[in-house]
């Protein structure tokens, strides 16, 4: 796993928990950044690998990059400056 | 006098100068047709139909109406007829599932229907449903109508089914609005997103 050398502003915990509550937690947590922010979302629902691009596709924000560790699944979004 | 006669084409190709070329063009239409769509306040507005007064049926609108609002959408769900017990002050007693006649249920052993309409069994049905959803962590429906109202999600009470079932306003959670038809239509006529569940 390359290590990532991007520093994540605020980082969002949803593992554990399913659709919708990961986006919930996202929206939720990117609406207090500022636009350039970058926000990680770990989550273990296996519905958030298309779900995490679709929504930052919809809201303008931007997915840097995601990998799995071991059942996460990690996310970097940097906020947009909205849509 | 500037020439007038100038067509858009021309005078683009002189501010863009000599090298915009076919790629260019294309990617141009493209970032501006993504800002026409986002700019659209029919891409940014959601309306629910909420119909359905069960448990399993409770779910379905509730979350795409938290993750309409999460995505930045103004979101409304309009609950009519027994839709309307899942915004009822007592919805954890009225929200059921029914085993009988509905034969995608899993059951621990296959039963013939009409073992399934016993006294007990829809009460069995519910609570396993329950059980199997806390279990793998799914939000409870009372989280979801919380979460709902933190993200602004109008919540409309039909007013001709309160009627017509003898529901009063104050029988409902907070926060909830009357209306009818003409006032879900007109919210309904600006959105592209519009679901009747």
């Amino acid at each position: 796993m390359a290590e990532t050398e991007i520093q994540a502003t605020v980082v969002v915990d949803a593992r554990g928990l399913l659709c919708p509550m990961p986006i919930v937690k996202t929206a939720k947590a990117m609406k207090e950044l500022v636009p350039g922010d970058v926000l990680k979302v770990m989550a273990t629902d296996r519905g958030s690998v298309a779900d995490v691009p679709a929504w930052a596709g919809s809201t303008g924000n931007e997915l840097l990059e995601w990998h799995q560790e071991g059942e996460t699944f990690v996310f970097l979004l940097r906020k947009g400056e909205g849509v | 006098m500037v020439d007038s006669m100038a067509t858009p084409t021309t005078a683009m190709a002189e501010r863009a100068g000599p090298a915009l070329t076919e790629e260019d063009v294309r990617r141009i239409v493209r970032s501006e047709m993504e800002r026409a769509v986002a700019r659209d306040p029919g891409s940014r507005t959601a309306t629910i139909i909420a119909s359905k007064g069960t448990l399993d049926f409770a779910y379905p609108p509730l979350i795409l109406a938290t993750t309409a609002a999460a995505s930045g959408m103004q979101t409304s769900v309009f609950f009519t007829f027994y839709g309307l017990n899942i915004i009822h002050k007592d919805f954890e007693r009225l929200l059921k599932v029914s085993p009988l006649g509905n034969p995608a249920m899993p059951m621990p052993v296959t039963m013939p229907n009409f073992v399934l309409g016993l006294p007990g069994m829809g009460p069995m049905a519910t609570g396993m449903m329950k059980a199997k959803f806390r279990g793998k962590h799914v939000a409870s429906i009372r989280e979801l109508l919380a979460t709902a109202r933190e993200l602004d999600v109008r919540l409309i009470a039909c007013q001709m089914t309160m009627d017509v079932f003898g529901y009063k306003p104050e029988d409902f959670i907070e926060g909830v609005e009357f209306a009818g038809a003409a006032a879900f239509l007109a919210e309904a006529r600006k959105a592209h997103l519009t679901l009747f569940i």
